[in-house]
């Protein structure tokens, strides 16, 4: 039975399964989930994610929720096949890996996700960007991947010379933050850049990519 | 010789993070301190552990880790065979676990950690708390509480029926903030009171207090 992943296509953290997914080669069902209408808020959806949010994935009576559990899962679960997203065969790789995983939860996402939410969902949902919010995010992120820029010229990626979920988890965001007035953020990092323009390129992304869009015209 | 040294300081709860996990595992290590106040983390001898200049950082032989949430995974694992178990070996019950290790790290910890800098860390400074961070953060965390109480009410821990990570990472915040006003927004959930209660009673939690006690 395959896999169901409840959640829509242009949702960062729903791309940021799909993404992992494809990486593996897995077959799964993507349900979609109004939350235009806020079907995420109401019983029945609450008893699959209590905080009402999406993506969720149901692997036959599992339910799981929160994106970054999800991709471990399924690379855990899928590790013998696709690419080898978490290095399990080599526990010094799988330690770096959840080291370059946890920054990106902890550093790199509390600076990059309140810029996306003001420029481009924010104004979608009614709300006028709050600037100062993103300039002190903007300053926060510009810290961040001066560091990413320092390791990106040691390794090819962030964990280290090999491809791993820790890259992954970024793609949703920064491919919405390129779209922002402040890419340079990215391309005047001559390292990030290439990183990015790597990561961004694998067929893996470029099967979701299309649908990342939430129509604003931008 | 220890093989493993945890660079930190007691009074960081990402710190205390770490130690709680050592100690469960009852695994030999040398503890060095990083003067914090002298700005020891922002110099280059740390920065070459951890290029954000962020306690804690580990030394397992040559393999140099930071962030403690990928530390504690990383011994829990490595170790697995020592102390107490802190993942599941069953595939289905640690994807459940992580789903609340993912829980604390996005949803608890923002709210909780603001709310200790402002409450309980910035009046040891001399800092002036800001009151609409604190109502903010509040709000934010009587939600999620809302959450826990319902997870509480049907399972013992909140990966299952064991103690594990998902619990264990919320133990430096929950000192913090039950010495602040905050504690009242746990009091009035019963089951995540009694979980709190159960899960800062452990031995090796009282090993990481005394340890910040001495310092």
């Amino acid at each position: 039975m395959a896999l169901k992943l409840y959640g829509l296509p242009m949702s960062t953290c729903t791309t940021r399964v799909l993404a992992c997914l494809h990486e593996k080669g897995v077959d799964f069902e993507l349900v979609p989930v109004d939350v235009f209408s806020g079907e995420h808020k109401q019983p029945p959806f609450l008893s699959k994610n209590p905080f009402g949010q999406i993506p969720v994935l149901e692997d036959g009576d599992l339910t799981l929720f929160e994106s970054r559990a999800i991709t471990a899962y399924v690379a855990e679960k899928f590790k013998e096949t696709g690419t080898d997203l978490i290095k399990h065969n080599n526990p010094k790789e799988a330690a770096l890996v959840k080291v370059w995983m946890e920054v990106e939860s902890q550093n790199f996402n509390s600076a990059i996700s309140p810029i996306v939410f003001e420029h481009i969902v924010g104004p979608i949902m009614g709300k006028t960007a709050d600037q100062a919010v993103i300039d002190a995010n903007l300053e926060k992120l510009g810290k961040v991947l001066d560091v990413y820029e320092s390791k990106l010229s040691i390794t090819k990626y962030l964990a280290g010379d090999f491809y791993s979920l820790a890259d992954l988890h970024h793609f949703p965001y920064t491919h919405y933050f390129m779209t922002t007035p402040w890419a340079s953020l990215v391309n005047d990092r001559p390292h990030v850049k290439a990183w990015w323009e790597d990561v961004s390129s694998r067929p893996a992304f470029k099967k979701i990519v299309g649908a990342m869009t939430f129509g604003e015209g931008k | 010789m220890a093989a493993i040294k945890v660079h930190g300081n007691p009074l960081s709860t990402a710190s205390m993070r770490v130690l709680a996990t050592v100690y469960e595992k009852e695994i030999d290590h040398e503890f060095v301190f990083v003067d914090m106040r002298a700005g020891e983390h922002k110099k280059e001898h740390f920065l070459s552990f951890n290029p954000f200049g962020q306690v804690p950082a580990l030394e397992d032989g040559d393999l140099k880790l930071f962030e403690s949430r990928a530390i504690n995974k990383y011994i829990a694992y490595e170790y697995a065979d020592k102390g107490t178990q802190l993942i599941y070996q069953d595939s289905r019950k640690m994807a459940i676990t992580s789903v609340w290790i993912e829980v604390e790290a996005q949803k608890y910890d923002p709210a909780a950690s603001k709310l200790g800098w402002e409450l309980a860390i910035k009046p040891l400074l001399g800092m002036s708390t800001d009151t609409a961070v604190v109502e903010e953060n509040e709000a934010k965390l009587a939600k999620v509480l809302d959450v826990y109480e319902s997870r509480l009410a049907q399972s013992k821990y909140l990966g299952g029926d064991c103690f594990t990570l998902a619990d264990l990472h919320h133990l430096p915040t929950l000192h913090y903030l039950f010495g602040t006003q905050v504690k009242k927004l746990f009091d009035s959930c019963p089951h995540v009171s009694a979980w709190v209660a159960d899960i800062t009673a452990r031995p090796a939690w009282l090993k990481v207090l005394a340890l910040q006690s001495q310092q």
